[in-house]
């Protein structure tokens, strides 16, 4: 497994990072941790000219808690994520999230940024960036501009990003109550069977807020606001978790592939869903 | 019993028989200075791969070469027709067949080879196969084969047009390669037809790959000044592939040199011999230069040997007591595009008549039909004695099964059918001589160590809190008593291409009293540096750290058939001991002269021999070394060296109990392994913590095939399990802890009566786990679900029991 | 883009290697330098076996382009211990028989000594999840475990020691 040929570059910083895309066109990308790229390279599946590496940019790599708002980097690894004990404060559910990624090794190159970029239904962060609302922030040949996390994605490896764009950054407000990511996979280092993230908020009993988003059930991750309907206002009875349930399954369209029929999937996704929206609320 | 703590402390300063000897092997590996086949750098070595048929069964109209050629690097690309002149587009295969080496004219399976490109580095080689141009023409594939049997079913091999006789007797259809049949047809069906209870299904055993974490691959180097070829390679028989290699070459033996440097895992990968090492050794030919062909792991799981893929329809007869009294199987057995099974010639379905197992079955009959489909050739023993997994699976469920029909219980209907151990020698109905066995004591000890009672206690109050709806869980506890057969074999009914299945052992003490031990074997990672000194050192008397065992370079290591099938230590390790006895022996003659008694007045003594009833008068095997070389002994040739081939009087038969206790999440087919209790015997013990560590990797690759891992193919003959992504591999998250225990049953003819252990955990361990899942669901009226019993097909079985509400 | 000069640092010595941008890590080490500790299992990072350690990180070296590596500093199980001196690891492994075919090995200890770094006392399922990167084939990972653990046992007592 051997990939071709390409031009290597490294800039220092985002300006020169988008002259050299804006040079290329989609003849050239950006590489981040490279786990997704790479092996694709090497089975020659993606072919590329030019490679544009982010790892110089300094200001990519940060983490930030600041005024009820988290923003991470897009050269932040799943590692860091795990490590960070104020992000562990401000948002447990990405810490819990990410030690379900892959393996130790890739988690150590693996970046935020790239997780979500690329559009690869099998990656956990897209799903979790939805349930946690977040925006992404995409700088181009125009100056940045900002997208939904929820609006990001069009279909597998299709999204709102230009070719020209580099995704910098992610931005979302400090969740509040409850959480829970669940994740079926075959073992360590695969993808989900199926996959939920689920934030809940009680107060007196009641849930004020919820948000609900699946991984690897659909060609995009799906945020299910039927599922968030079907929560707020109750007290998250059986009752109401089994409609929330049945609403999310609603929204969500997985495909036959080694890990199992549809019918199967289907099944699987509603007990990710049911567990972590149980769990959610047992932490709310 | 002055001598009794001296000679005690000189035995454990031997590091002999029994001991936990820490591994010669490992200082080299723990520091990165192992040596294995990729990473052998020879000066002006150019790297050759290949170019693979997307397609798994086309005519192959043309092959374009001349982008490859021009791509920097790229010095030959060799195709069928260049190797026609030299009679090797085709190669023999293990099993009579024969394989092409490059594709002639079509391809059989995705995967196969079809050019071999050959340049200055892989990246090069890479850049040229890209470059090459093929020119396919579909053709109809066959993935399944009963579909193959089909009268209309589309000829696979047309080299094969209007032969009717194969390797193995007659064939009755163009896709059919043999039947083999044993035991007594009339009788079994007389027996099952008068039968009180007779349970029948059938059983599958899935395609899955040996997967060593190292692939295969070797160095060729044709060194034209002293006409001498020379293959370093993953091989786990050295001297069989270089006689091959001289048969199909038409060079000499003694020009051709085969090495087996340090082998990163076989697991029975790494038996048999592959285009790679052809095209290799052809294309130093041509250059005149050394080239290395490493598969990468696509290659590895797609083309190199798979194992399995065994349908087994079964009947099996019984009193209403439920004693055993015949049993019916008729295998159909999928060989892929090419019959390159490693089974000894008389044995097309290697042991798989071991399959009455651990039971007294008076009446058998086995009947197996071999057959072509599009799919990768292969078929060997993936950490098992030939076909023994296979067997042992087929009939661990099919006694699970009887017990269902029964209403028994299945681990009390396996103690009323046992082998009674006053039974033995024991002749089976399918014509096997079990040497040895004590199936009772060892079946009592693994029950009382889980305390099976309670746990089937706790299982029956799971199903009522499931049935009460207060759990999702079940609770699966997974029997099995199996009997492998190994250390193949007598000579008489064991060869393999015609080479005679013996092994072993040369030995030279040197005058200072260390001494060299070479083998035919080759080790993978059992450790052979380690215990055959060991064996060694409890026969010579002189300490295991003194002794180097050497193995894998046929130019200096006696000629044997290698390492596979557990055979080592029945067969290179008794030929280890019986040469130390020939040492011995005249160790003993040298003893008496220098003692000035006769030999018979001599008695050994751990180290030494001393006169007897004198202790004190004696001379240490490290004196009798000295003596050997540097005194004139009259009627004694100089020196202190034996060598021993040692051809084995009967298999050896060891078995274990296992017990497995499984949690089942029935609404996502998860599993977790709760409890793993694995008792074996091997027979005499070697080493210990090898043993246990041979348990524990063989109970692993078990719990892969069980629960996860295939080799899986689309209809259209596209491999869905390429890469360790969806080949299941388990991680240390999803292995168990193990709990190992052990009985000790001697084997009567082997001489120190060890019967070899790596085999056995793989063999008991896959129907433990798989017998786990059945059992968890036998409450809800499951009798058989073909593995591999991952997630979906778990969750599956729960589905069709309605569990899922 | 034809061969470029990459600067890494292997083992605490500064190299310097001719190569394609698109040279992969393990092929750099191994072909160039003939450092062969890290070894070539499946190249789709799953195996671990090419694991060495960059700035402090477990990486499999299968999946780093040269290029991305140049400036970096690598550690491999060749730089661990040396003969005289091996490292606790090293002889844990031995001692509690760790390894088999030893292919695994080299990765499988160049991990497990970032795990210690990160965590000096971590429980037997820490040690599970820090080395769910790396695949066996031999040993079922128990002995691998048990070495582990009393490897960091081992330098913790060391430490304590010194202190």
């Amino acid at each position: 497994m051997i990939p071709a040929r390409f031009d290597y570059h490294r800039p220092g910083d985002i300006a020169a990072a988008l002259a050299i895309l804006g040079e290329h066109g989609d003849e050239a990308r950006v590489i981040a941790g490279g786990h997704s790229l790479i092996p694709m390279m090497k089975l020659r599946m993606t072919d590329l000219a030019h490679l544009v590496d982010l790892q110089d940019i300094a200001e990519l790599r940060d983490i930030a808690v600041e005024g009820g708002t988290v923003r991470l980097g897009a050269m932040v690894t799943q590692h860091d994520l795990i490590a960070s004990a104020e992000l562990a404060q401000a948002a447990p559910l990405v810490r819990e999230a990410a030690l379900q990624i892959a393996d130790p090794q890739v988690r150590y190159c693996g970046t935020v940024g790239g997780n979500v970029a690329n559009g690869d239904p099998g990656n956990d962060m897209p799903g979790l960036m939805q349930c946690l609302g977040a925006t992404f922030h995409l700088v181009g040949p125009g100056g940045e501009r900002t997208v939904a996390a929820r609006d990001y994605y069009e279909a597998a490896y299709m999204t709102a990003r230009e070719d020209d764009e580099i995704l910098t950054a992610i931005t979302f407000a400090v969740p509040s109550g409850g959480y829970a990511y669940e994740k079926q996979k075959r073992k360590i280092g695969d993808y989900a069977t199926a996959a939920c993230a689920a934030l809940v908020t009680m107060e007196g009993g009641r849930c004020t807020q919820a948000s609900i988003a699946m991984t690897n059930l659909s060609d995009v991750p799906v945020w299910s606001e039927a599922a968030v309907q079907a929560l707020v206002g109750t007290g998250c009875e059986a009752d109401a978790i089994g409609a929330a349930v049945e609403a999310a399954r609603a929204d969500i369209d997985p495909t036959e592939d080694n890990r199992g029929p549809v019918d199967f999937k289907r099944h699987v996704a509603g007990v990710m869903i049911r567990r972590a929206i149980e769990r959610a609320v047992s932490r709310a | 019993m002055k001598d009794l703590p001296d000679s005690q402390e000189r035995t454990v300063a031997l590091k002999g028989l029994g001991t936990s000897r820490k591994r010669v092997e490992d200082a080299r590996f723990t520091q990165g200075k192992g040596n294995y086949v990729d990473d052998i750098k020879l000066p002006g070595m150019l790297f050759g791969d290949f170019v693979r048929s997307p397609h798994a069964h086309a005519r192959v109209k043309a092959i374009h070469t001349e982008a490859a050629m021009k791509v920097p690097g790229v010095l030959a690309v060799i195709t069928a027709r260049d190797l026609e002149p030299l009679g090797l587009h085709w190669m023999p295969t293990l099993a009579g067949d024969k394989q092409m080496v490059l594709a002639d004219g079509k391809v059989l399976f995705q995967g196969q080879e079809v050019a071999f490109v050959v340049a200055t580095d892989r990246y090069a080689a890479a850049d040229g196969i890209e470059a090459v141009e093929v020119e396919y023409e579909d053709l109809p594939v066959v993935t399944d084969p009963f579909k193959a049997l089909e009268p209309d079913a589309p000829v696979l091999r047309e080299d094969l047009a209007g032969k009717t006789e194969g390797a193995h007797g007659p064939r009755r259809h163009h896709n059919h390669i043999f039947t083999w049949e044993q035991g007594d047809r009339e009788a079994t069906e007389q027996v099952i037809a008068e039968a009180d209870v007779v349970a029948e299904e059938m059983i599958y055993y899935h395609r899955t790959h040996p997967c060593p974490l190292e692939p295969c691959g070797c160095v060729a180097q044709m060194d034209k000044v002293n006409g001498k070829l020379t293959i370093w390679g993953t091989f786990q028989a050295p001297h069989a592939i270089r006689t091959v290699v001289s048969l199909i070459s038409g060079i000499e033996e003694h020009n051709i040199r085969i090495v087996s440097p340090d082998i990163g895992g076989g697991f029975g990968n790494k038996v048999g011999a592959y285009p790679g090492y052809i095209c290799s050794a052809v294309a130093s030919i041509v250059t005149g230069k050394p080239v290395k062909w490493v598969e990468d792991r696509m290659d590895n799981l797609m083309t190199t040997a798979f194992a399995r893929d065994y349908w087994m329809k079964g009947r099996i007869a019984a009193t209403k007591e439920g004693k055993i009294t015949g049993l019916w199987c008729h295998v159909t057995a999928d060989h892929g595009g090419f019959d390159a099974c490693a089974d000894p010639t008389k044995f097309p379905a290697g042991f798989f008549n071991i399959c009455t197992g651990s039971y007294d079955i008076p009446t058998a009959f086995l009947s197996v039909d071999g057959v072509y489909t599009n799919k990768a050739p292969g078929g060997v023993a993936y950490r098992c004695s030939f076909r023994v997994t296979e067997a042992a699976y087929f009939i661990e469920r099919m006694i699970e099964i009887l017990a269902i029909e029964l209403g028994m219980d299945a681990a009390e209907l396996r103690r009323i059918n046992f082998i009674k151990a006053e039974q033995f020698p024991y002749h089976s109905a399918l014509g096997w001589e079990y040497d040895s066995g004590d199936y009772h004591t060892a079946w009592d000890k693994a029950l009382a160590a889980v305390d099976y009672a309670g746990l089937r206690r706790e299982q029956a109050e799971r199903v009522d809190a499931f049935r009460r709806g207060e759990t999702r869980k079940l609770l699966g506890i997974g029997l099995t008593h199996f009997t492998e057969i190994v250390g193949a074999g007598p000579v008489k009914n064991c060869d393999i291409l015609g080479l005679g299945m013996f092994d072993s052992c040369e030995i030279r003490i040197h005058p200072t009293g260390s001494a060299i031990a070479r083998l035919g074997t080759i080790s993978q990672g059992q450790g052979h540096a380690t215990t055959f000194a060991q064996i060694l050192a409890s026969e010579i008397g002189l300490p295991a750290d003194s002794i180097t065992v050497e193995e894998g370079d046929t130019d200096t290591a006696p000629y044997g058939l290698g390492t596979y099938g557990s055979r080592s230590t029945p067969v290179a390790g008794a030929a280890t001991a019986m040469a130390g006895r020939k040492i011995r022996a005249k160790a003993q003659m040298i003893a008496a002269y220098l003692l000035e008694v006769h030999d018979d007045d001599l008695e050994w003594d751990v180290d030494r021999f001393a006169v007897k009833g004198d202790p004190e008068r004696f001379k240490t095997m490290k004196e009798i070394a000295f003596a050997a070389y540097n005194q004139a002994i009259p009627g004694l040739e100089p020196g202190l060296e034996a060598v021993s081939y040692y051809d084995p009087p009967n298999m050896t038969y060891p078995f274990g109990a296992y017990v497995c206790v499984m949690e089942i999440d029935v609404d996502t087919g998860q599993t977790e392994i709760r409890q793993f209790y694995a008792l074996d015997d091997c027979g005499t013990r070697i080493n210990p913590m090898i043993i246990e560590g041979q348990v524990h990797g063989g109970l692993t690759e078990a719990l892969a095939i069980a629960m996860g891992q295939e080799i899986a193919y689309d209809e259209m003959g596209n491999v869905k399990t390429g890469t360790l992504m969806d080949f299941f591999v388990p991680t240390a998250v999803e292995t168990p802890h193990y709990t190992t225990d052990h009985t000790v049953t001697p084997s009567p003819h082997h001489p120190i009566g060890a019967k070899g252990v790596g085999e056995s955990p793989n063999v008991g361990g896959v129907p433990a786990f798989s017998n786990a899942v059945h059992d968890a669901f036998r409450a809800f009226g499951l009798r058989q679900s073909h593995m591999p019993h991952d997630h979906w097909r778990v969750w599956k079985i729960a589905s069709g029991l309605g569990l899922h509400g | 883009m034809g061969k470029q000069h990459y600067q890494i640092t292997v083992n605490g010595e500064a190299r310097d290697v001719l190569a394609e941008p698109r040279e992969l890590l393990i092929h750099t080490l191994r072909e160039q330098l003939s450092i062969t500790g890290p070894h070539i299992g499946c190249e789709t990072s799953h195996c671990g076996a090419c694991t060495v350690d960059i700035d402090g990180r477990s990486v499999k070296s299968c999946t780093v382009f040269i290029a991305q590596a140049a400036g970096r500093e690598i550690t491999t199980v060749e730089g661990l211990g040396t003969p005289d001196a091996m490292h606790p690891l090293q002889e844990a492994f031995r001692e509690h028989h760790g390894l088999q075919c030893g292919y695994c090995t080299p990765g499988m200890i160049t991990r497990a000594y970032r795990l210690l770094q990160e965590n000096p006392s971590p429980t037997e399922e820490e040690v599970r999840f820090g080395i769910a990167g790396n695949l066996c084939r031999c040993t079922g990972y128990q002995n691998i475990v048990k070495a582990i653990l009393a490897a960091a046992a081992e330098m913790n007592a060391a430490k304590e020691a010194a202190e």
